[in-house]
């Protein structure tokens, strides 16, 4: 059964704009989804009405099979956020907001626990000091906390990475796999496709409102999956040669580099015949490298696509 | 789950936190004031001032001291209670979290009129430094001061959730408790004023407070007991349904 069940969803905002159009997605118990998009896109509307913070103008939601809005309660209880926004009580000390946070979420108190959650976050050593002394990094990471005291089994991070450093980001992606190891079901968004490329079991992809894609990761990239060749040429040339307009060619370098875009999982990717054209045509090269394209460029290439479309 | 109560206390126990840290703006400022009240009203123009039915007016106007009070700070503390996460964003959580609507109105309401109801007696008892007090009905004073915290604590609580910047925090207080509350006999009984007025002034619901709240102390009012009782009631039932009407619409809460 899916954890969390959305079904045409749809959101109209006071002001008229439509934040979503009829979203339907259901997420597995356990996986990892990153939901991309660009600014605007929806992102933050989706997960706000899943938490309840945005009122849906029509469909339903189900989280662990409770629906959001009759259920509620049993519904939010499952559920941790750690929203896009850096919003803390400035006043509070790291310990009190995120005990705070703990009971909010209708749990009795367990000191151990928090304390448990504090270390594997390095803020235990930072539980007395006021929110407002600490870094915007450790702040990130006390809204985790929050997120966390009180066991959530769903957790949704909404651009979780947004302004921190590298070290910290690989904490959080190996606090991210600590999680779904204890069954933890992750919904997160990001703006660097490199971190869903790492995490995600399944991508979604929300453009103006609509959910154009939902894929497991590995078969996206297989599915889009282009591959480039790169030839590093003996002697630069001015132009693509005419003998070889069979094949999709490039100059990059200044003529240094010709470059082969290709479909990876073609029957005939076309490489050899055009190394052996190369060779007839006597045009040397010291030395070549193959590239598989990136989520970045799926993404990038998905995005305009659409975009143009629309 | 049925009610979280770990959640109410939660709520609750952050919000009298929020006025330890801040004691001096929380209790000390409005001992200083209403100590300044007794030195102006009581000292300097109260020896002017006969008895008035026979209570000396030193001690007539603590009632309606209290009452000032309780309606100000009550509506202050619910409002910027409920108002300041808002302003923050971090009223995301409490959006999120596992409380229904009347537990949070409970949590936030509940501590705003605990602190005005304890300032309430703190500043009975700061009275009774400058006069001397009676309290002819202890049970009826104390049932007033609770539930006029508890229902200007309400309407707090809606001005709160209304109010989009910090000025109209500001403006009900200023421009219509404070005013009401003069001229609904804090510092005079409306037996002094002209007929014409006394009628006027009925129309002013906070008389019907003050003359209860008095009441209980010299067990005197402008009007009978039985209806500044109703009035109290009325005005929190009222209070009531518009909070619960705000929720159900998520009126200024939820997008
Ligand atoms: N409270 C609101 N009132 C009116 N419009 C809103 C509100 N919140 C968001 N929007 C609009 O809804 C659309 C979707 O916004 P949303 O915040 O969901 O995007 P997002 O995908 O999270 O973007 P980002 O990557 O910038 O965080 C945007 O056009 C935004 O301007
Ligand atoms: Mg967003």
């Amino acid at each position: 059964m899916p954890v969390i069940e959305i079904e045409g969803l749809t959101k109209t905002y006071k002001s008229g704009l439509q934040a979503l159009k009829r979203v339907d997605l259901s997420i597995a118990k356990g996986e990892i989804f990153a939901l991309l998009g660009p600014n605007g896109a929806g992102k933050t509307t989706l997960i706000s009405i899943v938490c309840g913070i945005v009122t849906p103008t029509t469909g339903t939601v189900t989280a662990d099979g409770h629906d959001i809005q009759s259920d509620f309660r049993a519904a939010r209880t499952k559920i941790g956020l750690v929203p896009q926004e850096l919003t803390t009580d400035a006043f509070e000390t790291v310990l009190a907001t995120v005990t705070f946070s703990r009971g909010l979420f209708g749990k009795a108190p367990n000191p151990a626990f928090i304390e448990g959650v504090l270390k594997d976050l390095s803020l235990w050593d930072k539980r007395d000091a006021k929110i407002m002394t600490l870094s915007g990094g450790m702040k990130r990471r006390v809204m985790i906390a929050k997120a966390l005291s009180h066991e959530p089994d769903i957790l949704f991070l909404n651009e979780p990475t947004a302004g921190v450093d590298v070290e910290l980001r690989r904490d959080m992606w190996a606090m991210v796999r600590k999680l779904r190891e204890r069954g933890v079901t992750i919904i997160l968004t990001t703006h660097y496709i490199e971190e869903a490329e790492e995490m995600a079991d399944r991508v979604g992809v929300i453009l103006k409102g609509e959910l154009i894609l939902v894929e497991e990761k590995t078969a996206l990239m297989k599915k889009l999956g282009k591959k480039t060749l790169t030839l590093n040429l003996v002697e630069p040339l001015d132009a693509v040669p005419a003998d070889l307009s069979d094949w999709d060619l490039t100059l990059k370098n200044e003529g240094g580099e010709l470059e082969y875009s290709f479909d990876a999982n073609a029957e005939d990717t076309g490489v050899p015949a055009l190394i052996r054209r190369l060779e007839a045509l006597n045009i040397g090269f010291k030395d070549l490298n193959t590239r598989q394209s990136s989520l970045e460029d799926i993404f990038v290439s998905l995005v305009h696509r659409n975009g143009a479309a629309a | 789950m049925t009610f979280n109560g770990y959640g109410v206390w939660a709520i609750y126990r952050f919000e009298m936190a929020r006025a330890l840290r801040t004691i001096w703006q929380s209790i000390v400022t409005p001992v200083i004031t209403t100590a300044l009240y007794f030195v102006v009203f009581g000292g300097a123009i109260g020896s002017r001032m006969q008895e008035v039915g026979g209570v000396p007016y030193g001690a007539f106007i603590v009632p309606g001291l209290i009452m000032l009070s309780l309606f100000t700070q009550s509506i202050f503390n619910a409002s910027f209670g409920i108002y300041f996460p808002k302003f923050t964003g971090t009223i995301y959580e409490i959006l999120s979290a596992p409380v229904s609507s009347l537990e949070i109105v409970l949590a936030y309401v509940g501590a705003a009129a605990t602190k005005s109801a304890v300032l309430g007696l703190i500043i009975l008892g700061t009275a009774a430094f400058f006069v001397p007090l009676q309290i002819l009905h202890p049970i009826w004073m104390m049932t007033f001061l609770i539930l006029i915290s508890v229902t200007f604590s309400l309407f707090g609580f809606i001005i709160g959730v209304w109010a989009d910047g910090f000025e109209q925090l500001q403006m009900i207080p200023m421009l219509i408790v404070t005013p009401l509350t003069f001229l609904g006999g804090a510092f005079y009984s409306i037996d002094m004023l002209p007929e014409g007025w006394r009628t006027v002034t009925l129309f002013n619901p906070v008389v019907y407070l003050i003359s209860g709240f008095r009441w209980a102390f010299y067990g005197q009012g402008d009007v009978a007991i039985g209806i500044s009782v109703a009035a109290t009631l009325a005005f929190f039932a009222v209070c009531l349904a518009i909070v619960m009407w705000m929720f159900k619409t998520g009126y200024r809460l939820k997008n």
